[in-house]
């Protein structure tokens, strides 16, 4: 056998890398956790790398995955090899082509990295739900659990898709497998070779549609003959298991490497046998191994082929003692006889026992595990080999969560630990930002490559954009890794963030004796002291090795400008001795060198220095016998939070939410709101600083906060005798509040530091003009008198909704947001336009939010940002899913319109017997304004103490329907993603329907949630994912396909550039009494700047033509008015200037200057003819191009 | 009429090309100013913070990565791009296919640190000469002169231990004496100087309070100082020197080659009038030279320097003096 190469790389990269080579066509649309694989195989065929038979495929992007799957079909019906990739309601986009695919008998394969499907929620995690929707389909399924093969199957799929016809769908668990990276060994080009049987290709492609052969596919057949027809291809099927496991002897042969249809791993004469598939196949193979050489006889069945499920097969791979059998699921069915696999189980054995191929029926119970990766690890496959000890064992079970509700759950002991004391396992507590997680994949690949052992690496991320927390998990070791699941008896353990001993139990992983790294601004004399008394108590029970560094220190001093992730990877290396420590850090160096190499010296000579010197600043801490801190880990939540938040969404901020039982959650995924405020995070190194003295009170540092953590208030002066005693106050510059005070507070542990309002405050000191109304500074001296000047603030009273005489970005900002501190990235240029939404109209308003940034930030647990006001009122507010929102916040207004129209019938009916003056004000009630809907609330308060306890049906009725005679508006909210692509085509109808909906697109112009990749919004010239040379066709102009109705509100907008133009449009957007759409300018950290310069930039895209800014009004043309408002001036800069400043353009000139000088060209012809066409529309005559060849640089 | 002169030990027909600008960043550019007889390109400076700057933006960039389940990056993979000073050798090597007159690259920087190695690779991608610009403003309140000396002069020193191409040093005028400072980089190796560097003055922008950049086109009013600069220096040390600000007309040309200018060097002429301008200069030079009775260029290089001209007076303290006293209000 020749010598196979090793190499590490995740699950994806392991499937993505077959597929690439096997394909011609390849369809992608971005999806966690497949999307990898996507991205991979466009950038590999942008480099020109090719498929086995030497050409390069071709990757498209398209606006969905239904898109995708008919973009495959067609690939597929005119004689490609094609693939694509997807996951979760990606797949379930893709069903209605699977059966056609299917149904010609096509060769096909896709990849699948397993995701559930959103039910009471929606999660990006892994398992089985969305594969078990498509075994319906006719598509052979095909499992694979590990790294290792999700390499393998995929080659196998391929090889077998061209040998039985029936397309294939390859699936490994999502993220636990596809984000795992492993050492396996790689298949070469020519054992592909070997796999492929080019005739079958030939064969393919003979039945490809051509008007060289013309045939016809896709007939509609009637009840005649297409029962008769669907039959024909059951020989297909039922050929396809042994054609599969010919390959797989193939495959044995070629690589060493042996699977079957069904493998089987245990006691010959087992007792007791569990049946999976999946990654957690190899924790059950693991557990079975340990158990084995424990005596115990027991075994397990990995199952490979799903589909076609080969029954004879399975009854006899199985061992002929096996008793009991239990089948695990990972996916669930409310409401079936039993989960998928467990099904086919029964009904193989029922059929074995029926045709006499098995003596005795075992005991066969089936049991739901590992939902949306939830740890599934060896105690939990010991307790269903224990539950068969029982006499009754307990049949839908479910294993590895605490069922208190319906009792379903089998106990697992929590200390059951099997694996070896020779595996190296490692847990590393990290920040995004600190590099913790690069560090550590790279450490992986040292090994990897180095030593003779199995590298196993997995990353767990908290929920939060801004200030993320990584946790590493980590290990290698001698033979092979099947333990997929977390470490959690680690031998080591490092803190690569000290503020973390506030939060985290980090020593819960530890084993005694385990090393503990903490990355410290202490010595080793003095952090002793600094340790909470539970992390001592903790230290010293288990035995654990102190070690110390000051990482923050010597990057310093170093010039890595805060970059510890090579220095702290560097003590891991000198404590774990997995390598000879010098070894290590040449590799290290390597790995610097590696990547930064072609950027040259400056970078490499500090980070060499910064590992040189990190061995002397390591210190291992002489401990005391003794416990001796005088302070315990703060409450994660304040004790005044409501018992929710504290027996529910604090547990989960600790990082245990593994350990809540299912009584401690709502039936049906209803959350509370405003929960977001209990979560003190603490991510700040500066906070803004209010100088009133300088302040000219226009509230913009407000308007622009993206997290509400800079508030504003005018308040009687009499409140401030109670105030702390740094509180701040200034005399309120008004004619109508005079004597009244004002305030600018911040929130000092929700502040994330993006310095956002500071660069956007007009107001300089005019002595020191670098000095401003708000200045950043240190928040670790400023937290505790902050937090109480912001508690104070809070209490303050709210202002009085109906007093402003205009709305602009000043009065609106005095409203309460009722969207706060949310887990956006520190800068977002989303989150100010869904707060100011909330601050205008958020305690009337229903948002139906498309998935994407907005619903993840919006609604991604454990907290929730959108919060009510004092009268218990404010957004209510849903995801359905990322395809169908605008048809869902139709829906929305449809019932709301449903509910006001019947409250206004009962109402009517009801009139006679209630105040005549009431009745009248009540349907008659101008709802236009503040004023007037405050009044209309006070009627419905006047006519619910009216109805009662009155008996009658109809009062009862409109008793429960009173609320909807106060408008409430709908809005609809999403990124360019959903509204230029997926969603497209919902939102037009919706824009079409002429009904009374507000839609708000977040346009950052790429897929931001899912890592930049190019929408149809993406400008000319910006390189995103999926357009790495740079997009060479214009944007779409979203704003002028909904102008072309004529009844459509539309406005271009960018709160950076003109807040008052943005303030103006929501308001105007809210008060049409038809369809809006509001197109909001979001800067964003896949534009690759600094998200402080985010407003400049705004500035910048409007200055130069490149964002518009208007408002198209229907209004006004009722009123003999041109509809169309151009709200900026003609161009003032070179579309370049703006261009320059963003890494996203500026990558497109590293490819070549030619290429990026061509693309500025054409951005600029293509900015130059939008803006004469919109001013064309303004009823304007067109300016000539911008004359100004050359402007003020903008300020860095 | 011979023309020829040496400059950085390179044989030119004429002094004349175009100073360090993005005029060269376009290939079709380069091109018109061979076409328009151009003895050398001067291409424009790569800056040493333009090196270590992308350097660290490519490095600090990843701040963003690997912080979210659902996205390791959100840029497509920079590891297939080069960045901008490797461009910079890429534009080189454009140049050098293109024409045929020695291509001078220019190198931005103050300190003898490690963006020195682009000197060498400059010299790799085939620079026949090395213009080093130090560019400097002592805005540090405790920096010397003699630490601004010492580190320019340990610059020169080590670019030119690191390449075997000649290198020039562009330099301002601020230094305290600066004819020692010239004799000394002299010593340490400098083959040439070109003076001198124009600083661009920012205005204030008084009602944004903010400070603006500005960048105005010289005039030839600037020459009088370089003329002044170039005379006391030409004959005394042994690198050869070069003009750069304020030569816009044949006049200004033949005025510096008198003063000491082996090469002559024009941005803003060639910027405001095209690349021909320089066919122009060449030509009226010549037709001034034939009037004049003069058979070459090198009779008159440095004919009007300290030491030739006979009339040091009215360089030095002296002609201060006399001018000032001899002034009258209008």
């Amino acid at each position: 056998m020749p010598q196979t190469r090793k190499v590490t790389l995740d699950g994806n990269e392991a499937a993505a890398s077959v597929a690439h080579r096997l394909s011609e066509v390849i369809a992608i649309y971005p999806i966690t956790p497949s999307s990898t694989m996507g991205e991979l195989a466009d950038e590999w065929s942008s480099q020109g790398r090719t498929n086995i038979w030497g050409s390069v495929p071709r990757v498209v992007e398209m606006q969905s995955e239904a898109g995708a799957a008919g973009a495959v079909h067609g690939a597929l019906q005119a004689g490609a090899l094609s693939t694509t990739f997807t996951a979760s309601q990606g797949l379930l986009l893709m069903i209605p082509n699977l059966y056609k695919i299917a149904g010609e008998l096509t060769p096909f394969c896709l990849h699948v990295a397993a995701r559930t499907v959103a039910t009471h929620a929606l999660s990006i995690f892994g398992d089985h739900s969305d594969v078990m929707a498509c075994r319906q389909t006719g598509l052979a399924l095909m499992a694979s659990g590990s790294v290792q093969e999700a390499h393998d199957f995929a080659a196998i799929a391929h090889a077998a898709t061209l040998a039985t016809r029936i397309p294939f769908l390859h699936f490994f668990d999502g993220f636990r497998t596809s984000h795992e990276i492993g050492k396996i060994a790689e298949l070469s080009d020519d054992d592909l070779r070997v796999l492929i049987d080019d005739e079958q290709v030939a064969a393919h492609r003979e039945r490809a549609l051509t008007p060289d052969r013309p045939v016809l596919r896709g007939t509609a057949q009637n009840p005649d003959v297409f029962f008769q027809a669907r039959e024909a291809c059951n020989p297909f099927y039922l050929a396809a298991p042994g054609i599969v496991a010919e390959i797989l002897r193939r495959f044995e042969k070629l690589t060493g490497r042996a699977y079957s249809l069904f493998d089987y791993v245990g006691h010959p004469q087992a007792e007791r046998v569990v049946v999976l598939m999946g990654s957690g196949a190899e924790v059950a193979h693991e557990t079975v191994n340990w158990l084995l050489a424990r005596g115990e006889k027991v075994g397990l069945l990995k199952v490979r082929l799903y589909r076609p499920f080969d029954a004879e097969a399975f009854v006899a791979a199985l061992p002929p003692s096996a008793r009991a059998i239990a089948v695990l699921d990972r996916t669930k069915e409310p409401g079936a006889a039993g989960e998928p696999l467990y099904q086919d189980v029964v009904t193989a054995l029922a059929e074995a026992m029926a045709e006499g191929r098995i003596e005795a029926l075992p005991r066969v119970v089936g049991g739901r595990y590992g939902l949306s990766s939830k740890e599934f690890d060896p105690s939990m496959v010991q307790a269903v080999f224990r539950e068969f000890t029982h006499a009754r064992p307990r049949n839908h079970f479910t294993v590895g969560i605490v069922d208190d509700v319906t009792g379903t759950s089998l106990p697992a002991e929590p200390d059951f630990d099997i694996e070896p004391d020779a595996m190296v396992r490692a847990v590393f507590y990290g920040l995004g930002s600190d590099g913790t997680v690069g560090a550590n994949k790279n450490t992986i690949k040292i090994i990897g490559e180095e030593t003779e052992h199995q590298a196993q690496g997995y990353f767990v991320y908290d929920s939060k954009k801004s200030g993320a927390v990584t946790i590493s998990h980590l290990r290698f070791g001698p033979g092979p890794i099947r333990s997929s699941y977390l470490v959690r008896k680690a031998s080591f353990v490092a803190c690569h963030q000290f503020e973390f001993f506030n939060r985290y139990d980090m020593l819960d992983a530890a084993r005694p004796g385990a090393d503990f790294l903490v990355n410290a601004p202490y010595g080793p004399g003095e952090i002793w002291d600094r340790l909470p008394r539970e992390v001592q108590e903790e230290i010293l029970a288990k035995g654990i090795r102190l070690h110390v560094i000051d990482a923050y220190r010597l990057s310093r001093e170093t010039g890595m400008k805060g970059r510890i992730n090579t220095i702290m990877q560097t003590c891991f290396f000198a404590i774990a001795g997995v390598l000879p420590v010098e070894t290590a850090i040449a590799k290290i160096k390597e790995a610097i060198e590696e990547t930064y190499g072609k950027k040259g010296g400056e970078v490499l000579r500090r980070n060499f220095e910064a590992v040189d010197r990190t061995l002397a600043e390591l210190k291992t801490v002489p401990l005391p016998a003794s416990v001796s801190s005088r302070f315990a880990r703060p409450p994660i939540v304040a004790a005044e939070a409501p018992d929710f938040v504290q027996r529910v969404t604090a547990v989960m901020l600790a990082n245990h939410g593994d350990r809540l039982p299912v009584s401690a959650f709502p039936v049906d995924g209803t959350w509370p709101v405003g929960t977001s405020r209990w979560e003190k995070r603490n991510i700040a190194a500066e906070i803004p600083v209010w100088e009133e003295p300088l302040c000219i009170q226009c509230n913009k540092c407000a308007l622009v906060c993206p997290h509400a953590a800079i508030r504003v208030k005018v308040y009687e002066p009499s409140h401030l005798s109670a105030a702390p005693p740094t509180f701040k106050s200034s005399d309120f510059r008004a004619a109508d509040y005079t004597g009244h005070k004002y305030t600018v507070q911040v929130a000092p542990e929700d502040c994330t530091g993006c310095t956002l309002c500071v660069q956007f405050c007009p107001a300089k000191d005019k002595s020191n003009p670098k000095h401003k109304a708000i200045n950043m500074a240190p928040q670790a001296p400023l937290r505790e008198a902050e937090r109480e000047n912001y508690s104070f603030f809070l209490d303050l009273p709210e202002p009085d909704r109906t007093k402003p005489r205009v709305l602009d970005v000043k009065s609106t900002q005095f409203f309460q947001p009722l969207f706060e501190y949310s887990g956006a990235c520190a800068g977002c240029g989303e989150t100010p336009y869904i707060k100011l939404l909330t601050q205008l109209f958020g305690d009337r308003a229903l948002i139906a939010n498309a998935t994407g940034c907005s619903s993840i930030y919006g609604g991604n647990l454990p907290t929730t940002p959108y919060a009510a006001n004092r009268e218990g009122r404010g957004p209510a507010w849903s995801n359905s899913l990322f395809e169908d929102n605008a048809e869902f916040g139709l829906g929305m207004r449809l019932a709301v319109d449903s509910h006001r129209d019947a409250a206004r019938d009962l109402l009517a009916r009801l009139a006679s017997g209630l105040p005549a003056e009431l009745v009248d004000g009540l349907l008659a009630a101008d709802q236009s304004h503040e004023t007037g809907i405050a009044a209309q609330r006070a009627r419905v308060l006047d006519l619910k103490k009216l109805l009662e306890g009155r008996p009658d049906a109809d009062a009862r009725r409109l008793l429960l329907a009173a609320d909807y005679l106060v408008r409430k508006n709908v809005w609809i909210v999403g990124g360019d993603g959903w509204a230029y692509d997926i969603g497209f085509g919902g939102l037009d109808h919706v824009l079409a329907s002429g009904r009374d909906v507000n839609i708000l697109v977040l346009d950052t112009e790429v897929y931001s949630n899912t890592g930049g990749q190019q929408s149809k919004a993406t400008p000319l010239g910006a390189a995103a994912k999926f357009a790495a040379a740079g997009k060479e066709t214009g944007k779409k102009d979203l704003g002028l396909i909904a102008m072309s109705y004529g009844h459509v509100y539309v406005a271009r907008i960018a709160f950076g550039a003109k807040d008052h133009q943005t303030v103006k449009a929501f308001l105007e957007a809210e008060a049409h009494p038809g369809p809006s759409l509001i197109i909001a300018y979001s800067h964003c950290i896949a534009h690759g700047y600094d998200m402080a310069m985010g407003c400049e930039q705004q500035k910048l895209a409007v200055d130069s033509g490149v964002w518009p800014l208007y408002r198209f009004d229907p209004r006004r043309a009722e009123e003999g008015q041109a509809p169309f408002q151009l709200d900026s001036a003609p161009p003032k800069i070179r579309v370049e200037q703006f261009m320059k400043n963003e890494n996203r353009f500026r990558m497109v000139e590293r490819l070549g200057k030619d290429r990026a000088r061509q693309l500025t060209v054409a951005a600029q012809r293509e900015t130059d003819r939008r803006f004469r066409q919109y001013q064309q529309l303004a009823g304007m005559t067109p300016a000539p191009p911008p004359a100004v060849e050359t402007a003020p640089e903008p300020k860095a | 009429m011979d023309l020829t002169t040496t400059y950085l030990g390179l044989e030119l027909p004429h002094p004349l090309m175009p100073g360090a600008s993005p005029l060269v960043d376009d290939l079709g550019m380069v091109r018109r100013l061979e076409d328009a007889g151009s003895a050398a390109i001067v291409m424009h400076s790569l800056f040493e913070e333009q090196i270590l700057v992308e350097q660290h933006e490519a490095f600090l960039f990843e701040s963003n990565a690997q912080s979210h389940s659902e996205a390791a990056t959100y840029l497509p993979d920079p590891g297939i791009f080069a960045l901008g000073p490797d461009e910079y050798l890429e534009q080189i090597q454009r140049i050098r296919s293109a024409v045929a007159v020695p291509v001078i690259a220019s190198l931005n920087g103050t300190t003898p640190h490690s963006w020195i190695e682009y000197a060498r690779l400059i010299e790799q991608a085939g620079a026949h000469a090395l213009e080093l610009n130090v560019y400097y403003l002592a805005t540090e309140i405790l920096e010397t002169g003699e630490d601004v000396e010492r580190r320019t002069l340990e610059t020169v020193e080590a670019v030119k231990g690191s390449v075997s191409i000649p290198v020039a040093v562009k330099l301002s005028p601020f230094f305290s004496s600066f004819a020692n400072f010239a004799r000394r980089l002299d010593q340490v190796g400098a083959d040439g100087l070109v003076i001198f560097n124009r600083f661009y003055q920012p205005d204030i922008d008084v009602e944004a309070l903010d400070v603006m950049p500005t960048l105005r086109f010289s005039t030839s009013a600037e020459l009088l100082l370089r003329l002044r600069w170039l005379a006391i220096l030409s004959g005394r040390i042994d690198a050869s020197l070069a003009v750069t600000g304020g030569v816009h007309t044949a006049m200004d040309a033949i005025k510096a080659v008198m003063a000491g200018a082996h090469a002559v060097q024009m941005v803003c002429a060639l910027l405001k009038r095209g690349p021909q301008h320089l066919t122009t200069v060449r030509e009226e030079m010549e037709a001034w030279m034939e009037e004049h009775g003069y058979e070459s260029l090198r009779q008159m290089q440095g004919s009007m320097s300290l030491v030739k001209s006979g009339n040091a007076s009215a360089l030095e303290r002296a002609n201060y003096m006399r001018v000032l006293q001899s002034w009258r209000m209008p």
